[in-house]
C-alpha cells in the first residue's frame, strides 16, 4: 500500500506544476474548508482529465449561489461547510487496529448479533485487508468472471480514467449538476463510488456489491455512483451492509444515477446502517442523498429497494423518470427511526412516456423519540397517456413518544391516468404483544415478528442474503425500544 | 397444580378481585361462572400475567412455583395457556409461522428438539382435523379477517398444538353457534388428561352440556360465593345469579372443591 501512495504523490507532484498552484505536498492531510483550490486538489489527486475538473468547478461555482433547503421535516444544527475536510488520503496498511482485540467490544457484539463472519468483521473494523484475504481473493475471481462478459464494475475514479466516453455521456444526465444544493456540492467534491456498465443483452450473473469493489472499503462521504444498463441487459446492485459504520465525517451527500436503455432492468438495493447517534441523539451521520433512475428506453425497468435503519438523519427520495414507453419504476422502502433519529424519505415518480407504471411501497417504523416522514411525488405529465401508479405508505408506531408523518404529492395532468393510494397508521398494541407473550414468545421475539410482518412486502424485494440480514438488522435496531 | 390464595387484583384503580380462593388439581375440569363484571375475565388475565392488572394481595402457586413472579411468556413456556375472549389480530404475521415459533419456544424450554416447517405441518395435521381448521386459515395472518367462530376455534387449535398443562378458557363459547360450539367442545374434550387441568370461564350453562365439568364455581363481585358439581350450573340456569345472591346472603363462601349434594 505504501508504494502505491508514493507513486500517487509523485504523479500528483508532477501535476502540480501543470495546474500552477501550490499546496503542501509533503503531507496528505488537507485543511478543512472548501474553495476552488481544494476542488482542484481533489481532481489532481485523482489525476482527472480537464473536462472532469471543469465539471467540478462549474458545480462548485453554482453551489456558491445556492441556499440550503429548509423545507424538510427534519431538524439539525447548521452545518459549517468550511469545517469539513473534503479530501483524506487513502488508509494506510498500518493505520487501523491490528486485531479485533483493539476494536470497540460493543461494535463486535453488534457484528456477532448480525451474524457477520469473523474475517468480514476484521475488514469492516479497518484491519489491513491484505492480512485477511487469501492470495486468490474472492474479489479477484469475481472480477475475472465479469470481465469475460464485458461487464465493467470498478471504482468511479477509475472509470473517469479508463472509460471517459461513458462518463462524459451519462454523468449528470439523470441528476444534473445543478439539481439541488447537496447534489451540486457532491458534483464539485465527490470522492469515489461505483461505476457499472452492462453491455447489450448481458444479464449480470451475480449481485454486484459495494463490498467487493476492488479497493479497500473507504467510507463514502461524497460518493458518486453511475450504473448503465444497455439494451436488453440486467443487473442487481447491492449497496451498503448491515454492519454499523462509523465515520468521522458527519455529512454524507452521495449521488447515484441509473440509466436503463430499451428492455433493460436495474435493481438497486440499499441497506444503510450508518452510525445513528447515541441514545440522546448526539452525533450520528447526516445521510442526504440524491438517487435517481432514468428509464430511458422502452420497456425499461428500474427498482429501488431500501432498508434505512441508521444515520441520525436520513433525507432521500430515490426516484424514477419514466421516459421510455411501457417503462416501470418501483420503490420499496423500510425506514426506521429510533431514539432521536429523523427521516424524511420517499420517492419521486415522473411519468413522461406512454403506458408507464410505478409502484411505491413505503413502510415507516418509528420508535423511541424518532420522527419518520414519508414524502412522495407522483407526477403524470400531460402526454403520459395510460399511466398507472399504486402507492401504499404504512406507518408503525412503537411507544407513544415517536411520530409518523405523510406528505403525498400527486400531480396528474393526463386524464387517462389510473392512481391508487393507500395509507395506514398503526401501533404495536400492548394487546398484540401480550398475545405473543401468552404463547411463550419473548418480548424481543414478539416485536421483531410483528415488525418483520409489517415489512414483509419490502423485504421480499431484496436479494435473499440481504433480506435475511435486513430482518436481523431490524431486530438489533429495535432492541430496547419497548421499555 | 394450581392454588390461588386470597387473590386481590385491580385495574384502573378499581378493585375487581376481592379475595379469590381456588384449588385446581391435574386431571380436573373447573368452570367459573358469574354475572357481568364479576371478575371472571380479570381472573383469567391475571393468571396469564397481563400487566394492566395489578395484583394487590394474595398468591398463586402453580406446580410449586410462584406464578405471580413469572413473566407472561415464562408462564406460557411452563405450560399455562389462555384462550382469549377477544383474540387480537396480528397483521403481517403468518399463522403457521406464529404457531411454529410458539411451539418451538415451548419445546426448547422443555428440552425438546425444535421443529422445522415440514415437521411442524406433519405434527399439526391431526389436530387440524379435530378442530376442523382449514389449510387456508393457517396461511393467513394471525386472526386477521377471521370470523368470531374461526377465532375461537383458532384458540382451541393453538391449545391443541401447544399441549399446555393448565388451560384457561375465557368465555370461549361467546359468539358461537351450535355447530361451532360442538367442534370447540370436541377439541377441548380431546385434551382432557390426567396431567392436564382445564378452567373454563363462561356465562352460560350451554357449553357445559358438551364439556362436562368436575367442579363449578360462581364468581360474584370479585369473590367465589358458591362451589358445587355440574348440577350447580343447571341451578344457575333456572334461578339466575340474582337468585343465588338472595339465597346466600350472609352465608359463608363454600370452600372450593366441596361438592354439594
Amino acid at each position: 500500500m505504501s508504494t502505491k501512495t508514493d507513486a500517487t504523490v509523485e504523479q500528483w507532484r508532477q501535476q502540480e506544476y501543470k495546474y500552477g498552484f501550490y499546496t503542501d505536498i509533503e503531507t496528505d492531510s488537507v485543511p478543512p474548508g472548501l474553495d476552488e483550490d481544494i476542488v482542484r486538489l481533489i481532481s489532481a489527486k485523482k489525476k482527472e482529465p480537464q473536462w472532469m475538473l471543469d465539471w467540478r468547478l462549474k458545480s462548485y461555482r453554482r453551489w456558491l449561489t445556492m441556499t440550503e433547503p429548509t423545507w424538510p421535516n427534519v431538524h439539525y444544527p447548521a452545518i459549517d461547510y468550511q469545517a469539513i475536510i473534503y479530501y483524506s488520503a487513502p488508509k494506510q496498511a498500518g493505520d487501523g487496529p491490528k486485531s479485533l482485540d483493539e476494536v470497540d467490544p460493543k461494535l463486535l457484539e453488534t457484528y456477532a448479533k448480525l451474524g457477520i463472519p469473523l474475517h468480514e468483521q476484521e475488514v469492516l473494523s479497518g484491519i489491513a485487508v491484505d492480512a485477511v484475504f487469501d492470495s486468490v481473493s474472492v474479489a479477484t475471481t469475481y472480477k475475472e468472471k465479469l470481465g469475460e462478459l464485458g461487464i465493467i464494475f470498478c471504482p468511479f475514479s477509475e472509470a473517469v480514467l479508463e472509460h471517459p466516453d461513458l462518463i462524459r455521456k451519462y454523468l449528470g444526465s439523470v441528476v444534473p449538476y445543478s439539481d439541488n444544493f447537496f447534489a451540486t456540492l457532491n458534483s464539485a467534491v465527490f470522492t469515489d463510488g461505483s461505476f457499472v456498465y452492462i453491455p447489450k443483452g448481458v444479464r449480470c450473473p451475480m449481485d454486484l456489491s459495494t463490498y467487493f469493489r476492488i479497493n479497500a472499503i473507504s467510507t463514502g462521504q461524497f460518493e458518486r455512483t453511475l450504473i448503465i444498463a444497455e439494451e436488453g441487459s440486467s443487473v442487481s446492485y447491492l449497496e451498503g451492509c448491515t454492519a454499523p459504520m462509523r465515520d468521522e465525517n458527519q455529512l454524507h451527500a452521495a449521488v447515484v444515477e441509473l440509466i436503463a436503455l430499451d428492455d433493460a432492468t436495474i435493481k438497486y438495493s440499499t441497506i444503510q446502517n450508518w452510525y445513528p447517534g447515541d441514545k440522546d441523539g448526539k452525533g450520528g451521520i447526516f445521510n442526504f442523498v440524491t438517487k435517481r433512475g432514468k428509464c430511458l428506453g422502452r420497456n425499461s425497468h428500474i427498482s429501488w429497494t431500501q432498508v434505512e435503519t441508521g444515520s441520525a438523519i436520513t433525507w432521500k427520495y430515490p426516484g424514477c423518470i419514466l421516459l421510455g414507453d411501457n417503462s416501470v419504476g418501483e420503490f420499496y422502502s423500510v425506514a426506521l427511526t429510533n431514539n432521536y433519529q429523523q427521516a424524511d424519505t420517499g420517492t419521486k415518480m415522473i411519468h413522461i412516456g406512454r403506458n408507464t407504471r410505478s409502484t411505491v411501497v413505503s413502510k415507516g417504523i418509528s420508535a423511541g423519540f424518532g420522527q419518520n416522514t414519508y414524502r412522495g411525488l407522483i407526477k403524470i405529465n400531460k402526454r403520459a397517456a395510460g399511466a398507472r401508479n399504486y402507492t401504499q405508505c404504512d406507518s408503525l408506531l412503537i411507544g407513544d413518544k415517536c411520530g409518523a408523518h405523510t406528505f403525498p404529492y400527486i400531480e396528474v395532468k393526463n386524464s387517462t391516468a389510473h392512481m391508487e393510494h393507500e395509507a395506514t397508521t398503526s401501533k404495536i398494541g400492548e394487546d398484540q404483544l401480550f398475545y405473543c407473550s401468552s404463547r411463550g414468545l419473548t418480548m424481543e421475539d414478539s416485536i421483531s415478528m410483528i415488525v418483520n410482518g409489517f415489512c414483509k412486502e419490502v423485504f421480499r424485494e431484496l436479494p435473499m442474503e440481504f433480506a435475511v440480514e435486513a430482518q436481523k438488522l431490524l431486530e438489533v435496531s429495535l432492541e430496547g425500544s419497548v421499555g | 397444580m394450581l392454588e390461588i390464595r386470597n387473590l386481590h387484583a385491580r385495574v384502573d384503580g378499581h378493585e375487581i378481585l376481592k379475595g379469590i380462593n381456588l384449588t385446581v388439581n391435574a386431571g380436573e375440569v373447573h368452570s367459573i361462572m358469574g354475572p357481568n363484571g364479576s371478575g371472571k375475565s380479570t381472573l383469567a388475565q391475571v393468571l396469564a400475567g397481563r400487566e394492566t392488572y395489578e395484583v394487590t394481595e394474595g398468591e398463586v402457586i402453580y406446580r410449586g412455583q410462584d406464578l405471580l413472579e413469572m413473566a407472561p411468556d415464562e408462564r406460557a413456556r411452563e405450560g399455562v395457556f389462555l384462550a382469549f375472549q377477544y383474540p387480537v389480530e396480528i397483521p403481517g404475521v403468518n399463522t403457521a409461522y406464529f404457531m411454529r415459533a410458539a411451539l418451538n419456544a415451548i419445546r426448547k424450554h422443555r428440552g425438546q428438539d425444535e421443529l422445522d416447517a415440514v415437521d411442524f405441518l406433519a405434527v399439526i395435521r391431526e389436530k387440524m382435523k379435530l378442530i376442523e381448521m382449514d389449510d387456508s386459515l393457517l396461511n393467513r395472518a394471525v386472526n386477521e379477517g377471521f370470523s368470531g367462530g374461526e377465532k375461537k376455534r383458532g384458540e382451541v387449535f393453538q391449545m391443541a398444538v401447544l399441549e399446555p398443562t393448565l388451560c384457561i378458557m375465557d368465555e370461549t363459547d361467546s359468539g358461537l353457534d351450535i355447530d361451532a360450539l360442538k367442534v370447540v367442545a370436541r377439541g377441548v374434550n380431546a385434551l382432557r388428561s390426567a396431567d392436564r387441568a382445564i378452567v373454563i370461564v363462561t356465562h352460560y350453562q350451554r357449553l357445559l352440556d358438551h364439556i362436562v365439568p368436575d367442579f363449578v364455581h360462581v364468581l360474584v363481585d370479585g369473590r367465589i360465593v358458591k362451589s358445587g358439581g355440574k348440577e350447580l350450573a343447571m341451578e344457575l340456569e333456572d334461578s339466575g345469579y340474582a337468585g343465588l345472591d338472595k339465597g346466600n346472603a350472609g352465608a359463608e363462601p363454600v370452600a372450593a372443591g366441596t361438592v354439594l349434594s
